[in-house]
């Protein structure tokens, strides 16, 4: 039994990297309606700057705010380089996917040139090494803090979406571009600040997932995508709280099959899974498109 | 007008003259060495560069020392890039352009298994220093290696764990999308098997994984004595520290592949490398008068530390240098291709080296352990 409890532990932090990443998926990929194949390559850029910033000594929650902000930085760059160019050209929707997966490979080899191909690791720390036993299942305050800040990302998400000005823009976009321009809604701004916060939310990501499995490598994004992809397609296009929930059970799935099937087949039962799940929900797990976006 | 013509006729007898001086008075025999390691095209060329470095450190020492007479070793380095296509050519170019007497190389299995039937159809040896997987020197009895496979590594580790801690069970991790981690998992199980040891969980992954926290909870389930891992340096290391972080305790020995050896091991997985066992045939702090002085030429040389390749590059130049002594020069191919087969107990950097009768070295495993994060020779 304490197996059973120490696999849904593996799951869970699992899973929050995934509902992080997927929560700024969710935003350009399913508000937005446009597909950015650089996201990957946004949270391997988090992981890195996350990591400089943690070896130049600045505590770790400074680390964090350097990876959210440069993510941030770097999602509002591939908007201007690639998805504004190309609006303003009159370019099909397809083009972007094409020109962003150029600008992630132009940013995969940035990142080998500047830090080479090598896995590089966060420097170890006594605190974040502590670990109770719990009637017989392990859980590490790495564990704990990285779903705490998960939670707090969620959360902090979700205030912006529905208080803020900016959050009210993005879902009025969301909804429709033409009647956020008639209502007066600064379009190229608010496309803009969503790049933002999907590459802040991916950098924070990287991190997270960076000192949990203790990897930061260029190549680490690719995997990840394809993963923050699934998520927001289980959880339900544009549906936030559907992109958390995805994530968690993403996590859940994966690590259930490794524990009671076999490792081999971990990738064909969580992606097998979720196409059976999509058979009986079309539209997601948890909530239809259209109820949510507007 | 006249003087300068006697000038210019006396400056040119005087450098004619010259010239002849600087001519030998004994003819020297060159032996030409065709090197084949790449020294651009990605990582294969990390492992290339210090083979290169290494052979023609050899060459330099065998020709200073005088211990082959008259006859004078010529390295010729051809980089391949890694790419086997280009090693097919540069096998043909310096088998029959510059009749090569030996080739050392290439860096990678798979331009051996295209390359090396060349030279064994046209009875040139070859000596790899750096194809360790199976099968390399079933292609011909010209083809040599001084690198020893997972499998004359493996059982000798296991013997120093049993010995040791007398381990019962065991459970085995490996990466499944990995031709060389796929045959290290059948290595290891062959000697788990062989040794009376239980393996009570077999568990896998795939390149790119950076959780391992469900096979290693279910491995910790299984309470097995020991741990082998098949797997590269980068996802051993992460296996050895989730294992940790997940309670696995000390006391339960990790094993790993050849493969796995990198001072990155022990840089990415901290402490929790400690006591992390593997086998190598050669070990940069090996103990022996002839590594001692490899190491300190090379780092002389080269301003680094070599690695294994490296050290087993070193030891197939004077392997040959040996055959060739022994064979009495280089005009029978026959001749040295037995003399290179007949190497018994030879007195070199990775210990006295010896081929078997498939050409494959013999070489007595050195146990490594992770002791304060760095990999260092079992003693005991």
């Amino acid at each position: 039994m304490s197996t059973f409890f120490q696999q849904v532990v593996n799951g869970i932090s699992l899973g929050s990297t995934y509902a992080v990443f997927a929560m700024g998926c969710t935003l350009i990929f399913g508000v937005l309606n446009i597909v950015n194949m650089a996201q990957g390559a946004l949270f391997m850029g988090g992981a890195y700057l996350g990591l400089e910033a943690a070896r130049l000594g600045l505590p770790a929650p400074l680390a964090l705010v350097v990876a959210l902000l440069g993510g941030g930085v770097l999602g509002v760059l591939s908007d201007l380089i690639v998805f504004r160019t190309l609006r303003a050209r009159g370019g099909h929707r397809w083009m972007g996917l094409v020109a962003s997966l150029a600008l992630a490979r132009v940013m995969v080899g940035l990142a080998q040139e500047i830090f080479g191909t090598q896995v590089q690791r966060y420097p170890p720390s006594a605190f974040l090494s502590i670990a109770w036993e719990i009637g017989g299942v392990r859980i590490q305050l790495l564990q704990v803090v990285i779903v705490v800040v998960s939670v707090v990302l969620m959360a902090l998400l979700a205030i912006t979406l529905q208080r803020s000005s900016t959050g009210r823009a993005i879902r009025t976009v969301a909804f429709s571009e033409d009647v956020a321009r008639i209502v007066g809604v600064p379009v190229g701004r608010t496309i803009m600040a969503t790049f933002f916060l999907a590459g802040a939310l991916a950098g924070a990501a990287g991190m997270l997932l960076g000192n949990l499995f203790n990897v930061v490598s260029p190549f680490m994004g690719d995997q990840m995508l394809v993963k923050g992809l699934t998520v927001i397609i289980l959880g339900g296009l544009g549906n936030v709280p559907g992109a958390v929930a995805g994530g968690f059970l993403l996590g859940l799935i994966e690590v259930f099959s490794v524990a009671y099937v076999s490792s081999s087949f971990r990738d064909a039962i969580g992606f097998g899974l979720i196409f059976l799940i999509l058979l009986v929900k079309p539209t997601g797990l948890f909530s239809r498109v259209e109820d949510r976006r507007a | 007008m006249r003087h300068s013509i006697v000038a210019l006729v006396l400056s040119a007898a005087v450098t004619v003259g010259a010239l002849a001086m600087e001519r030998p008075a004994q003819a020297e025999t060159l032996v030409k060495i065709g090197i084949v390691q790449a020294t651009s095209g990605g990582s294969a060329a990390l492992y290339g560069t210090m083979q290169k470095n290494a052979a023609e450190l050899a060459i330099d020492e065998v020709n200073a020392s005088g211990t082959l007479g008259d006859i004078k070793l010529v390295g010729i380095h051809q980089d391949d890039g890694g790419d086997r296509g280009q090693s097919v050519n540069i096998f043909q170019r310096l088998i029959n352009q510059e009749k090569v007497s030996v080739i050392l190389g290439p860096t990678l299995t798979t331009a051996a298994f295209a390359a090396d039937p060349i030279a064994q159809k046209a009875e040139v040896p070859v000596i790899a220093s750096s194809n360790t997987a199976p099968g390399v020197t079933a292609m011909g009895d010209y083809i040599f290696r001084t690198s020893p496979p997972e499998s004359m590594v493996f059982p000798g580790v296991l013997a120093y764990v049993k010995k040791k801690s007398a381990p019962k069970t065991a459970a085995q991790i490996y990466g499944i999308d990995d031709a060389l981690m796929k045959a290290a998992y059948g290595v290891h199980k062959k000697a788990l098997d062989a040794e009376g040891i239980t393996i009570v969980a077999t568990e896998t992954f795939q390149k790119g994984d950076v959780d391992y926290s469900a096979q290693l909870t279910k491995i910790k389930a299984a309470n097995p004595d020991i741990i082998v891992i098949g797997g590269l340096a980068e996802e051993t290391a992460n296996i050895v520290r989730q294992a940790r972080q997940l309670g696995i305790a000390p006391s339960t020995r990790i094993l790993g592949a050849n493969a796995s050896i990198s001072t990155k091991l022990a840089e990415l997985a901290g402490p929790a490398a400690e006591g992390f066992t593997v086998g190598s045939s050669w070990f940069i702090q090996y103990d022996n008068p002839r590594n001692k002085a490899f190491v300190e030429a090379y780092r002389k040389k080269y301003g680094s530390d070599p690695d294994t390749f490296a050290a087993q590059a070193y030891t197939s130049v004077y392997i040959f240098a040996d055959a060739v002594k022994r064979a009495g020069g280089v005009s029978d191919p026959k001749k040295l291709r037995d003399a290179l087969a007949a190497t018994k107990d030879l007195d070199s950097n990775v210990g006295p080296f010896s081929f078997d009768a498939n050409r494959e070295p013999v070489i007595a495993p050195k146990v490594l352990i992770v002791k304060d994060g760095k990999f260092t020779l079992a003693t005991d």
